[in-house]
């Protein structure tokens, strides 16, 4: 089995509050996992104990198949977190300067950035099609813009692994259809294995290969097409969610 | 008396030399203090020094002794307080520094013998800086200088965003620590420089002036550095020939040159 990452009775707990409760599920290279629940599910929860961002309070969680507090390799690790409002808008930093930060996970110390890692953050923003925005200071870009950068710095590393919490808030339909497009493409061409927590069940009907559905506990993990023929779809989604997984997957 | 004639003095030499240094450690850990929301740990801190140095005046030891791993530790568990009681930062400083500054107040009233010099650490004396205390910060100060040299990118990445700088590999708990210390040794410093009642403004100033301006990181550090020191050499030239309070002046100038680019800005 080519498992990235493996979660086996995950539980976390915030207090006496419950967030996840013994959570399983496996995830093999090259997979596009939809992470799909209501609010207040614990989807972020789970990405952030994946990531070593929460404790976890019973249960293991292995990437590439070393336990999460013995995982070292953090340039395999791409994340996008959501829309953060926790960064500071008077940081003067350019655009150039946000990419490189990716890169770090690559490096030991003392932490230097080399000539070659110069020219990859130059590929990624030829790439990304914003090499005009390299000098430009990041919060004075569009929330598109942003969003763009931050997916630049995700991937800089040649992670093989992408995690994005809800990337999609703050994009426009054109650039929320571009974004997608790129990380589709990451996905089929590198094989890079992607999980996206989205309330846009339309992008995860048309891309993702399997769904997460978790609602403290989880709720269903497979394939999308099964989940659809299956009982918890009527369950889990709203009759209009339906037509859009059922016909974007399809 | 001339220009030329003010910089032959010894204790002007010493001033520039030893207050540059402390500017310059003060205006680049500023951008990293500013930029995370902790601006106030150096107020919080000074006032620890007033209460560290209290007590080394009240045990007849040479107050930077006790104020260096006095204020040192108390840094330390400002950020202990914030992390295991769950408070907000702003908080614990607050409750780290009412302790420092009532253990001064105490002291000095016990004592009633050290009031005068006790002042000079209030309100500063950079032209009164020994030889020990001009190696002293020298020393300190390289230590900062080398540490942010190493840590630059892991501190300016958990600077910017401290959940990414994690799934980097980052050890952002460290960094924070490192942090907090560096600052603590750079407060004990600016006493000499500014005295307790002005050194976040040191510490904040500098930073806050490059941040209007500069559209770069890097940038911003090097702007606030160049700001800091001028403001040092200018306000102790400036105090001198003008016969006013040399810390108070290094603020006033700073203030100034944060008033221009803040105009310059909006323009």
């Amino acid at each position: 089995m080519n498992n990235v990452l493996e979660v086996k009775n995950l539980s976390v707990k915030y207090g006496n509050t419950v967030a996840l409760e013994k959570v399983s599920f496996e995830i093999e290279k090259g997979d596009f996992i939809g992470l799909v629940g209501p609010n207040g599910a614990g989807k972020s929860t789970l990405i952030k104990a994946i990531l070593g961002l929460t404790e976890i309070s019973t249960g293991r969680i292995s990437l590439f198949s070393k336990d999460i507090s013995k995982f070292k390799e953090f340039s395999k690790i791409g994340y996008l977190p959501q829309k953060s409002t926790k960064l500071n808008s008077l940081f003067p930093v350019s655009v150039f300067e946000v990419i490189s930060l990716g890169i770090l996970s690559k490096k030991k110390f003392p932490k230097r950035l080399k000539k070659e890692d110069d020219e990859k953050v130059h590929k990624i923003l030829e790439d990304l099609k914003i090499s005009k925005l390299s000098k430009k200071c990041f919060f004075e870009l569009s929330g598109g813009e942003q969003q763009k950068v931050l997916l630049g710095r995700a991937i800089v590393s040649d992670p093989e692994i992408l995690i994005f919490d809800e990337p999609s808030t703050a994009l426009d339909p054109a650039s929320r259809e571009e974004f997608f497009t790129l990380v589709k493409k990451l996905n089929d061409e590198q094989k890079t294995t992607v999980i996206l927590i989205t309330h846009d069940t339309g992008y995860v009907g048309k891309y993702a290969n399997k769904l997460i559905y978790i609602d403290r506990k989880l709720e269903y993990f497979g394939k999308i097409g099964d989940f659809c023929k299956g009982e918890d779809f009527d369950s889990c989604f709203e009759k209009s969610d339906h037509h859009i997984i059922w016909h974007q997957h399809n | 008396m001339d220009i030329f004639g003010f910089l032959q003095y010894g204790f002007i030499q010493k001033a520039f030399i030893g207050g540059s240094f402390v500017a310059l450690t003060c205006a680049i850990l500023g951008v990293f203090l500013v930029l995370k929301n902790m601006s106030l740990i150096g107020d919080g801190l000074s006032h620890v020094s007033f209460g560290a140095i209290a007590l080394g005046l009240f045990m007849g030891v040479a107050p930077f002794y006790i104020a260096i791993p006095f204020v040192a530790f108390a840094s330390i568990l400002i950020l202990k307080i914030s992390e295991k009681t769950k408070i907000y930062g702003d908080a614990s400083i607050g409750i780290v520094s009412a302790v420092g500054i009532s253990m001064g107040v105490i002291l000095a009233s016990l004592s009633g013998g050290f009031n005068v010099d006790l002042m000079s650490f209030l309100f500063g004396n950079i032209l009164a800086i020994s030889n020990s205390e001009l190696i002293f910060s020298i020393v300190i100060s390289g230590l900062v200088l080398i540490s942010v040299y190493f840590l630059y990118f892991d501190m300016f990445s958990a600077t910017f965003d401290e959940d990414f700088a994690k799934t980097t590999g980052i050890k952002t708990q460290l960094i924070n620590y490192v942090l907090t210390v560096l600052t603590a040794l750079t407060v004990v410093l600016s006493v000499k420089v500014v005295g307790v009642m002005l050194v976040s403004a040191l510490l904040i100033l500098p930073a806050v002036s490059a941040l209007q301006i500069a559209s770069k990181f890097k940038n911003a550090i090097i702007l606030s550095g160049i700001i800091s020191v001028f403001s040092v050499i200018f306000g102790i030239t400036f105090s001198f020939f003008a016969d006013l309070p040399t810390g108070a002046v290094i603020v006033m100038v700073n203030a100034l040159i944060f008033a221009i680019f803040s105009i310059y800005k909006r323009i």
